[in-house]
């Protein structure tokens, strides 16, 4: 392991005072500042230790300006999550609004690289982490556990607890602001971290649940347990969203349906529960993921684009009939 | 004494395949699947197939066994083949709505229970499918597994670095619990048009793809899989692919992957059995 710390990621060295109770038990204690000496075997987060604060006013308070929160969910990997969690930040602040994300994807933290915003460092305020701003406007805030890696191929290899006692914290510990809308990014499946995720927000303003699938039968086999974890949950389903839904050759134009079709449709109609919509396979997308760029900015004439900015509207529709 | 449990139950399994993937979505469940049918077409080879993937298992979908089920107490693999059986949490749910709300600890008891239990008989090749992720099942089915033997990984990934930094983060996983790696597949690694045969790039391979993160990190490049609409079709429909496009050029890399990792098996015998 080396020695040094990232240089130059500056994590401020907290003030003296020790740490609140129970949230001292799950393994966040002195942090690092620059130039610190080589850490404690086997740890690869910067720790940070929090000032004194009164633990319920502080659990409420940093999501006390949030005004919507969203869960991006699937029961199936790869499916797009992250890329609609993404697209859907970014479509969004198009539309004026200021948005969070929270990845709570611990094992593969995606979201930093699709905003090119992977070498950005978290820092810390009176109410907790502030979370990493995009843009001159700074109306996206960004936390994931990939500001918190050494380096980042580390591999996060935790069982359950450690990883909900993160989740927990950065629910409660991420000083967010005001922000018309948070929006969760989770991990595929229907265990710890969904679990974790839900209790978390459960006090909280959360509008529902957006569901991904791709339109084969066993993707959308996937989704049917997410609907019954959601059901289970409470959660509101906001919708289901078919992504992966055809590929037009960009030099002939034909469709191929690569990954078939309709299955989400289907679900959506099975489940009675709202369908958002098709997103085809659109490599213009994949490239401006993969160099982070703003796609909703940058391709509004891209095979994409309708279909996201119709999910982002139907969001929007949604909250205000809400609040 | 629960390690020699474990190693006396899987004292007749010859080889063992973990299939990974930092990432979700990029093809484990398709992998291993044909992987497994591509070692049961030598009909003198006994496969088993077991699927770790407690919350999304696809395996019983894939080999055409949706809708069989297994009570809590039974002990026998399902087989799709008399030479290939499986075995998954997807046999022990009652309808395709179940979902599996587990923390940590109760998949792993599930986990020990398929290894420790089931009747796996003699079998050369037992292929791994897990989920995604570097979690509880992953590091569970590594210590378990230590009580027999473990040949190696084979990790998956898409071409397009958004994959491959979770996939570096698989690979750092495997050296830290000293799992050999066989190698690694790039699946979905281009698309020709049936019409006008150009390739698009659909997950594009910004950052060299497979190619370069094998080099970076010596580790093997088994092959390139292409993006064939007939995979997911088979796969919907319990078939396999191999057998239902035996000239998609997929179907040749599959072929000529799964060869590699026979190949692999075939030369890292352990000691006491070159002696036998």
């Amino acid at each position: 392991m080396r020695g040094s710390s990232r240089s130059g990621l500056a994590v401020k060295p907290w003030r003296a005072g020790p740490p609140v109770g129970p949230r001292s038990s799950i393994g966040y204690s002195a942090c690092q500042s620059e130039g610190a000496g080589p850490r404690a075997g086997g740890r690869r987060k910067r720790e940070m230790r929090r000032g004194n604060m009164e633990e319920p006013a502080g659990e409420r308070a940093n999501l006390a300006g949030v005004r919507h929160i969203v869960l991006v969910l699937s029961g199936k990997g790869g499916v797009g999550k992250s890329t609609l969690s993404t697209e859907l930040a970014l479509a969004l602040r198009s539309a004026g609004k200021r948005v969070g994300i929270l990845d709570v994807d611990l094992c593969g933290p995606s979201i930093p690289r699709m905003l090119r915003v992977q070498d950005s460092a978290v820092h810390q305020c009176d109410s907790g982490w502030v979370p990493v701003f995009l843009g001159q406007d700074k109306a996206i805030a960004l936390m994931s556990i990939g500001f918190l890696l050494e380096r980042p191929d580390d591999a996060v290899v935790w069982r359950g607890p450690k990883k909900n006692a993160l989740i927990k914290q950065f629910v409660t510990d991420v000083a967010w602001g005001d922000l018309d809308f948070l929006i969760v990014d989770t991990p595929p499946g229907t265990s710890d971290e969904h679990i974790s995720t839900v209790e978390a927000l459960r006090p909280h303003r959360l509008l529902g649940a957006v569901l991904v699938t791709t339109p084969q039968a066993v993707s959308v086999g996937d989704v049917r347990r997410e609907l019954t974890f959601c059901r289970k949950a409470g959660l509101r389903i906001l919708g289901i969203v078919e992504n992966m839904s055809g590929f037009v050759c960009p030099h002939c134009s034909e469709c191929t349906n690569i990954f078939s079709k309709g299955g989400g449709e289907e679900l959506a109609k099975h489940a009675g529960v709202p369908f958002l919509g098709c997103v085809p396979l659109d490599p213009q997308l994949s490239q401006s993921l993969e160099e982070g760029k703003d796609f909703i900015q940058e391709f509004p004439k891209s095979s994409a684009f309708p279909a996201l900015t119709h999910i982002a509207q139907q969001i929007l529709d949604t909250s205000q009939r809400s609040s | 004494a629960e390690a020699a449990e474990l190693r006396a139950r899987l004292r007749a399994v010859r080889h063992t395949v973990l299939v990974l993937s930092g990432k979700g979505g990029v093809g484990k469940s398709t992998f291993s699947a044909l992987l497994a049918h591509g070692l049961a077409a030598d009909e003198t080879k006994q496969v088993a197939l077991l699927d770790i993937d407690i919350c999304g298992p696809s395996i019983p979908k894939m080999m055409g066994l949706e809708g069989e089920q297994v009570s809590e107490c039974s002990n026998i693999l399902f087989y799709v083949e008399e030479n290939l059986g499986v075995m998954s949490v997807g046999f022990l749910l009652s309808s395709p709505d179940d979902a599996v709300i587990w923390r940590g600890p109760k998949k792993n008891g599930l986990i020990k229970q398929f290894l420790r239990d089931v009747d796996w008989g003699e079998v050369d090749y037992l292929i791994v499918d897990t989920p995604p992720g570097t979690s509880d099942e992953h590091l569970s089915i590594v210590q378990y597994l230590s009580a027999t033997h473990i040949d190696g990984a084979v990790i998956v990934t898409t071409p397009q670095e958004v994959s491959l930094q979770d996939v570096r983060k698989e690979i750092n996983f495997c050296r830290k619990v000293k799992l050999p790696i066989i190698g690694v597949v790039e699946n979905m690694s281009g698309f020709v048009c049936p019409k006008c045969k150009n390739e698009s790039q659909i997950f594009p391979p910004t950052t060299g793809g497979a190619e370069k993160m094998c080099q970076n990190l010596s580790v093997s490049l088994l092959g390139k899989v292409p993006l064939d609409p007939q995979i997911g079709k088979s796969c919907d429909r319990g078939q396999s692919f191999l057998a239902e496009a035996p000239e998609s050029p997929a179907t040749l890399s599959y072929r000529k992957i799964i060869q590699k990792i026979q190949e692999y098996c075939e030369q890292h015998h352990l000691p006491e059995e070159k002696i036998m």
